[in-house]
């Protein structure tokens, strides 16, 4: 056993409502410079679409993550020794500005400053690469709440695993349906961006599992913004080093939490410690496609565990992060109570951010029924609309809404276990039970024995029904935010040890980041 | 032998060398953070294909070719002794610098009509390959018109560089040499001068470690043996990353 601490996330998607702020906030703090003013380490995507950059799941496109060989090991699929040597005067599989967008502001000073005439000025969008006026094409969430459907969500290549059929259903003005994908960098456990480097410059830190970039060392190969599947290794066009998401550690390492999550609008993010055995991360990433979940979650350990404590203190993890991993509200979601799964698991990179699947497009069914037979069951007061559809929200049905969702199964499956069903299904009756169980509690129009029968179905007793309903719903922010003391006294990270610094200006990184000759 | 001879041929190498050797660790000492090769893939990816590559094979191959004919020059005479290996040898080696001129060509090309990748171009970018593009103009032509440079390269011109680094510098052979061939010799000891204040840096850095280290990479900003231990004076570990 070789425990290690990891800061691991969780986002659960039936709270997220598409808001961006997050999106904003990391903006603000991180991107905001030039050559950066096109990455977003923190994007919202709206699902069914193509994302950022465009199709960014597609790896035949993009040769992303790691693929198993044919003796059961696993290679990068785009980069590592032989290819990305090979490649590194030109890398066939590198995105592009226009992969992205060609990043714009507007020239608002004309709106003050041009001369008085007979037509209003106007503020025309001008590129920040160039500084010349442009046609605006493209933006990080051009496809927002389904705009543009025809050419962006029907070529989510989520879609591919759906019979023509399901897809039509899908795109059906009465069933459409969608929800919010917010990423971030997953801080992978296998990261392919690390594996990739030729420099060595990115490397995941052994106390939280941050992976990070040394801006120093970095000398633009660009062989980790291929090898990250998630696209989430950018480069700076403008400083010729690449860039990505830091996890916060600054305010991490001060006991805050990162940006996106501290302002998260839906509070939909948790953050927190998972133990891990660094001996079965070889075995869990090389697993076949159907064990990749089951693999992935065997990895994390139990913090109550006498034996990973001991081994855990043996490594060198801290009391105080051991402690940390036990109030773990991920270790709660993704492990004690399997609600949260990682995000397409087969690029084999072992994220470590989870997503609780959501439940709102398929908690209500669209069903075809006679109009005659609609009215019936329905109060006469309700209004109705001379169609044959009914729009059903009743928790009559139990499994129902579930199997047969207006959001095909499959295709969540495509998104967070690599294509299994069973286990997306599993965590959505789980998210139904809690709410049928809430709904026996607060509206008492379920009963009691509908509501023991779901939990039974679904291995949930009240208290665990009730607990998770408690962190979903209610958790306070210390409770959705369990971070680790970083004791800083021990060693500061991208600081150098005090005592070389002393009478000096000061710490850390003091050169200016512009670009060499 | 005259006096701009030895301003050309014995000043201005020591000096290049010079230059070289303290601009590089001045370089990365003071402003490491910016040293990059600079990609501009970002910004154009097709155009930078038919540059980057022939541009890149090309010059690895010809600076090969010149180093082994520096250190080798009895090896290479002796190669060079069956004409059927010399004529290899030399149209390998012209193939190489031809690629090098067409992908150089292209990279300015590029370089001139892109918006985009004009926005990346400092004046340094423009004034290197214009002096690499001279150089390589000027290869191809000493290659085509005074041949075989394989050869006299190695009985000529390895022994006044051998007599360079030795501190014992000869020049009477480069002397005498065609002017092409001297324009040659001193736009390469320009290129070393100003080396480590232009994009070249990124050779230095050539990423060939990778072959060596595990994929996989974890740093301890804590001592994990020594940080349980209440024995351990806590100034003693530093972060190892920086
Ligand atoms: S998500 Fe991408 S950038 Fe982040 S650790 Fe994983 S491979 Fe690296
Ligand atoms: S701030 Fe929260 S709710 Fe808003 S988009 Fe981001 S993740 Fe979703």
């Amino acid at each position: 056993m070789d425990i290690r601490a990891q800061i691991s996330m969780v986002f659960h998607l039936d709270k997220c409502i598409g808001c961006h702020t997050c999106s904003v906030a990391c903006k603000n703090i991180w991107t905001d410079r030039k050559g950066a003013e096109y990455q977003w380490w923190n994007n919202v995507e709206t699902k069914p679409g193509t994302g950022y950059p465009g199709r960014w799941e597609d790896q035949e496109i993009y040769k992303g993550g790691w693929q198993r060989d044919t003796n059961g090991g696993i290679q990068l699929k785009g980069a590592g020794k032989k290819k990305g040597l090979i490649n590194i005067f030109h890398n066939p599989n590198f995105p592009t500005v226009e992969d992205y967008y060609e990043p714009f502001t507007y020239d608002y000073l004309n709106l003050v400053e041009a001369p008085a005439g007979d037509d209003q000025p106007t503020a025309r969008p001008v590129s920040l690469i160039t500084g010349e006026p442009i046609d605006v094409k493209m933006g990080p969430n051009w496809d927002d709440d389904l705009g543009g459907t025809p050419d962006y969500a029907r070529n989510d290549p989520n879609l591919e695993k759906l019979s023509p059929a399901e897809r039509e259903a899908m795109f059906q003005l009465e069933r459409m349906a969608f929800f919010y994908l917010p990423r971030i960098c997953n801080h992978c456990l296998n990261p392919g961006c690390v594996a990739s480097c030729p420099s060595g410059a990115i490397y995941k830190r052994g106390e939280d599992g941050i992976v990070l970039i040394n801006q120093k060392v970095c000398r633009a190969w660009r062989m980790c913004v291929t090898a990250c599947p998630y696209k989430k290794a950018y480069y700076n066009w403008y400083t010729g080093k690449s860039e990505k998401c830091i996890l916060c550690y600054p305010r991490l390492e001060a006991g805050l939490a990162p940006a996106c999550m501290h302002s998260c609008v839906g509070r939909i993010r948790y953050i927190g410690v998972l133990l891990y055995d660094a001996e079965r991360i070889q075995a869990a990433a090389s697993a076949a496609d159907a064990d990749l979940v089951a693999r992935h979650l065997d990895m994390l350990v139990d913090p109550f565990d006498e034996e990973v404590i001991a081994a855990a203190q043996k490594n060198g993890v801290p009391d105080s992060t051991i402690k940390a991993a036990q109030d773990s509200p991920t270790y709660r979601f993704v492990k004690e109570w399997r609600l949260a799964l990682p995000l397409h698991p087969e690029f084999r990179t072992l994220p470590m951010l989870f997503y609780v699947p959501p439940l709102l497009p398929v908690v209500a069914s669209v069903r075809e029924v006679a109009d005659e037979q609609k009215k019936k069951s329905l109060n006469e007061i309700s209004k109705v609309w001379p169609d044959n559809w009914l729009y059903d929200t009743s928790t009559e049905e139990l499994w129902g809404t579930v199997e047969q969702v207006r959001f095909p199964l499959q295709y969540l499956a495509s998104l967070f276990s690599a294509g299994d069903t069973g286990a997306v299904a599993a965590r959505l009756k789980k998210l139904m039970a809690v709410r049928i169980f809430r709904r026996f509690k607060t509206v008492g129009d379920v009963s009691e024995e509908i509501m023991t029968k779901v939990l039974a179905d679904t291995g949930l007793t009240q208290e665990t029904a009730e607990a998770i309903f408690r962190l979903t719903a209610l958790a306070k922010f210390n409770e959705r935010f369990v971070i680790p003391p970083a004791h800083r006294e021990q060693a500061l990270e991208m600081l150098e040890f005090t005592g070389d610094a002393r009478g000096s200006t000061g710490f850390g990184f003091r050169e200016r980041p512009a670009r060499g000759l | 032998m005259s006096l701009p001879h030895l301003f050309l041929f014995v000043g201005l190498p020591y000096a290049a060398i010079l230059l070289f050797l303290v601009g590089t660790v001045q370089r990365y000492r003071n402003t490491g953070f910016k040293v990059s090769s600079l990609s501009s893939q970002f910004l154009e990816g097709r155009a930078l294909f038919w540059g980057a590559v022939p541009f890149h094979f090309g010059i690895l191959v010809v600076l090969l070719g010149h180093l082994i004919a520096f250190l080798l020059p009895g090896g290479t005479l002796l190669w060079n002794s069956s004409p059927v290996r010399l004529i290899v040898l030399e149209v390998t080696a012209f193939t190489f610098g031809l690629s090098t001129f067409v992908g150089l060509v292209a990279l300015l090309v590029r370089r001139f009509t892109n918006p985009r990748v004009k926005m990346v171009t400092t004046r340094m970018d423009v004034a290197l390959e214009l002096l690499l593009l001279a150089q390589v103009v000027l290869g191809l032509w000493i290659a085509l018109g005074y041949r075989w440079g394989s050869s006299w390269f190695a009985a000529d011109l390895s022994p006044y560089l051998m007599s360079l680094f030795t501190f014992d510098p000869n020049i009477t052979a480069v002397s005498a040499m065609p002017l092409v061939i001297q324009l040659h010799i001193i736009g390469a000891w320009l290129l070393i001068a100003i080396f480590p204040q232009t994009r070249l840096v990124h050779m230095l850095v050539a990423p060939l470690h990778y072959l060596a280290r595990p994929y996989q990479r974890v740093i301890w900003n804590w001592d994990r043996a020594a940080i349980r231990n209440p024995e351990t004076p806590w100034s003693e570990m530093r972060p190892k990353n920086n």
